[in-house]
């Protein structure tokens, strides 16, 4: 299987996104934000960072980068797409996903190791882990903080669009501690804390049994191999 | 050179922390400034002011104002809350 992650100016962790592909057992290929071509990838990852350095709002140049024409196309065929922090962000303002995200409530840039609880063991990215699967992997975000209108947050909360919850406090404000968001189909996924920094012993978050050992975040990865070779 | 401004605002109901931020440090100014001490509020906002080659006819205008609701402002967390022409981009008042 190819999962594309694509750079864009200002992107910081494609290369962590690329090397959590390969760790889970798949190709990462490397897109590149000016080109209108997905190179025949099988799914798609948009990375953290600070694309155009946040400016007019968070994700929204690059979400009108060329590349962009591409990946809603993909993305409104069926084809897995996770967006992760900056990622997320640029699929809210892709429309691809539902809600929005503003600065943090407390005004502050948080970077933590977060619990979360998946909530949806259903979307493309998440079939591997058990149902209310509660993980750690790290959060690092100064507009993280989620929001929708009540009518939005009904149908996401209703529609079991809530992939990811955190808990042990809500770290930027989000609405529900809503931290990742599916669309309809399950194939288009956002998670503002990131599971590519969480897929090697030795550079993961601490857990109960050894400093730096967690790998929750592998099964992200793991989870859309998986269901692509259950689709062969 | 004709100038569309665009004014546009989190929406109300929105938390901003920036505005809150700024709100915290003029309060504090506040305590020893009286004329400052009524000040009970900030909000933060973007003014973009787009500097048109030709005339801000009706269509430019139509043009700009879907831009400015698609591109300038995201419809979930913003308000466009002005769009008015003037004849130069903003300089300092005298």
């Amino acid at each position: 299987m190819r999962i594309g992650v694509v750079t864009f100016p200002g992107s910081l962790d494609d290369r962590d996104a690329a090397r959590a592909i390969r760790l889970a057992g798949a190709d990462a290929v490397a897109l590149w934000h000016g080109d209108h071509d997905l190179h025949g990838v099988d799914a798609l990852v948009l990375p953290g960072g600070f694309s155009y350095g946040d400016y007019l709002r968070a994700g929204a140049i690059a979400s009108l980068s060329p590349i962009m024409t591409e990946v809603i196309d993909a993305a409104n065929q069926g084809m897995p797409v996770l967006g992760i922090c900056n990622g997320f962000q640029m699929l809210t303002e892709a429309h691809l996903l539902d809600g929005g995200l503003i600065r943090n409530d407390k005004g502050r840039f948080i970077c933590r190791d977060q619990g979360l609880r998946i909530e949806n063991n259903t979307s493309d990215w998440t079939t591997g882990f058990a149902a209310n699967a509660e993980i750690v992997i790290p959060l690092k975000n100064g507009e993280g903080s989620f929001i929708a209108s009540d009518e939005t947050l009904r149908a996401l909360e209703g529609e079991g669009r809530v992939v990811a919850r955190y808990i042990g406090g809500n770290p930027n404000g989000s609405l529900n501690d809503i931290a990742g968001v599916t669309n309809a189909r399950g194939n288009v996924v956002g998670l503002m804390p990131h599971p590519e920094h969480a897929v090697e012993a030795g550079f993961g978050p601490d857990t109960d049994d050894a400093m730096a050992s967690g790998v929750d975040g592998l099964t992200f990865f793991t989870s859309v191999i998986a269901r692509a070779l259950v689709a062969l | 050179m004709p100038t569309i401004v665009v004014d546009v605002m989190p929406k109300a109901e929105l938390l901003d922390p920036q505005g809150k931020a700024i709100a915290g440090a003029l309060g504090r100014l506040g305590q020893t400034q009286t004329a400052l001490a009524n000040i009970s509020g900030v909000r933060v906002g973007k003014r973009f002011e787009i500097s048109i080659d030709g005339a801000a006819d009706a269509d430019v205008l139509a043009a700009v104002r879907v831009l400015a609701d698609s591109v300038l402002s995201n419809s979930v967390i913003e308000d466009v809350v002005g769009i008015h022409v003037q004849d130069a981009p903003s300089s300092a008042v005298a």
